[in-house]
């Protein structure tokens, strides 16, 4: 059996939106959130209530920009960095729309995908897949306290501060952004028990999810405009190519990772780059989803990647489990002609 | 990616995870701790110049560096200097006042029994449990010293 799903009918996307805190808005993607705040709280009095406060708004950017209700939506699939996903319960219950709450750590953008498109293409309707993280409520969970000093390693990442939504149809349609396959990724030991470097635990799942998907789809990397993992930063990059470079040098040439976009590296304070399952979910928003809606890539292969572990588990020294689930997403009928040989790299 | 071992994948971590700048950091940490010190020694000759002895003046120092600690850890400063000082504020004592202060604020939202009251020291409370053991256990072995 093969392990990619490939939708009978792929969902359309309809509408898409992201929203960040303060270094998201510093970064290069900056002036393409549909809204970010400086401060953080986005008119919370918590920083846990903060992130529940950006899945709502994220939600209804999307909704307002289709200029529907809520009640049209038939599903919500979402999930957070928070305990319990309670981010995601507390931000999106007031929507009175059938809910499940999905966790994959930073995977979670693209595993809510998947789940959602797999509900759409059986039972067709409408539904949103939602999904935040944000800086502060995972320093408080997983780390230390916020205005504790303390020098972080060159390995470490910082947590976005961001959330996506996005509105899917499962009706049929000639032309847009599909998502056309799904694959689930096996759990990988990451061998390392070292939380502040996640990105090289994570990078071993990804790799085995690239694999594993060009072995069993029989495609060519070369049939993606680029091949995007989740929040592999600067040095779970650097193993990935590292993994992949005898077998699959064209998976390199066409890889970004959303952790190495979503901020400027060399300025910000930022050590490895960014995490978080907001990461996949702003950068898909605020980048690669625009770049497909307007012809200027035809597809690409979206990797979120998800480091499982609890603070309990690193303390009793439990390697991080590495997961990567994949989704290829395609823009149908949209390609502009290429001029000049070349179409839609930045 | 299920046919390396352990081993293997911590070799290729190692092989692509930079290495901390060792110098840099040890410099850093010796200039901000050292001009901690220098300030805090300024404070205690300033209080002797001020009338108190000897023995006050070195508590007073340490209680004003503790609170300035604080303070700046409620105005969000410390945190981005310690980014880069390192162990230049960890180790004076502004690092047990930053610790106790940054996890007292943290823990507000949950209320001041269950939130504060116990999460105050989850930062500091190694320091002090340890501190007290290696306390008793000095003043044991000074006591058959002194009884030898």
């Amino acid at each position: 059996m093969s392990r990619i799903i490939k939708f009978a009918t792929p969902p359309t996307l309809l509408s898409f939106s992201a929203v960040g805190g303060y270094e998201e808005r510093r970064g290069p993607l900056g002036d393409r959130f549909d809204l970010t705040d400086p401060t953080e709280k986005f008119g919370q009095k918590t920083w846990e209530c903060a992130e529940a406060e950006m899945s709502r708004l994220a939600l209804n950017i999307a909704l307002g920009k289709l200029g529907i209700s809520h009640t049209e939506l038939d599903l919500i699939v979402a999930g957070d960095l928070q305990n319990q996903c309670v981010a995601s319960a507390i931000g999106l219950s007031s929507f009175g729309v059938p809910y499940l709450g999905v966790y994959g750590a930073c995977s979670t953008a693209t595993e809510s995908l998947a789940v959602l498109s797999l509900f759409l293409s059986q039972n067709g309707g409408m539904g949103a897949a939602v999904t935040s993280s944000h800086n502060s409520a995972a320093e408080r969970q997983f780390r230390n306290p916020i205005e504790y000093g303390g020098q972080r390693t060159p390995t470490a990442q910082w947590t976005a501060t961001a959330a996506g939504a996005f509105l899917l149809s499962g009706a049929p349609t000639e032309r847009g952004v599909r998502i056309t396959e799904c694959m689930a990724g096996r759990m990988i030991d990451g061998g390392t028990t070292d939380a502040t470097n996640m990105g090289a635990a994570m990078a071993f799942a990804a790799a085995d999810s690239i694999i594993t998907y060009f072995e069993q789809s029989k495609r060519s990397p070369t049939d993606f405009d680029y091949i995007v993992t989740g929040d592999l930063g600067a040095v779970g990059t650097r193993v990935l190519y590292e993994l992949l470079s005898d077998k699959y040098p064209s998976v390199i040439a066409r890889h970004l990772d959303c952790g190495n976009l979503l901020y400027d590296l060399k300025k910000r304070d930022v050590h490895s780059g960014a995490s978080g399952c907001g990461t996949s979910a702003a950068v898909l928003s605020t980048h690669f989803l625009p770049m497909l809606s307007r012809g200027e890539i035809g597809s690409i292969l979206l990797l979120s990647t998800g480091a499982l572990m609890s603070p309990s588990s690193v303390l009793q020294g439990q390697n991080i489990i590495g997961i990567a689930p994949a989704i290829r997403i395609e823009g149908v009928g949209l390609r502009k002609q290429p001029q000049n040989g070349f179409a839609g790299h930045i | 990616m299920q046919g390396l071992n352990e081993k293997e994948k911590s070799a290729i971590i190692k092989k692509c995870t930079p290495k901390s700048r060792v110098v840099k950091n040890t410099l850093s940490a010796f200039f901000v701790g050292g001009g901690i010190c220098l300030f805090a020694e300024l404070l205690r000759r300033l209080y002797i110049y001020l009338g108190e002895s000897e023995e006050n003046a070195g508590i007073f120092a340490t209680l004003s560096i503790v609170l300035i600690g604080g303070i700046f850890t409620a105005l969000g400063i410390f945190d981005r200097l310690a980014r880069h000082a390192g162990a230049g504020t960890l180790v004076p004592i502004t690092g047990f006042s930053n610790s106790v202060v940054s996890s007292a604020i943290d823990s507000a939202s949950e209320g001041y029994i269950l939130g504060v009251g116990s999460k105050i020291f989850t930062v500091a409370g190694p320091v002090i449990l340890y501190a007290t053991v290696s306390g008793v256990i000095y003043g044991l072995l000074y006591y058959i010293y002194l009884s030898l």
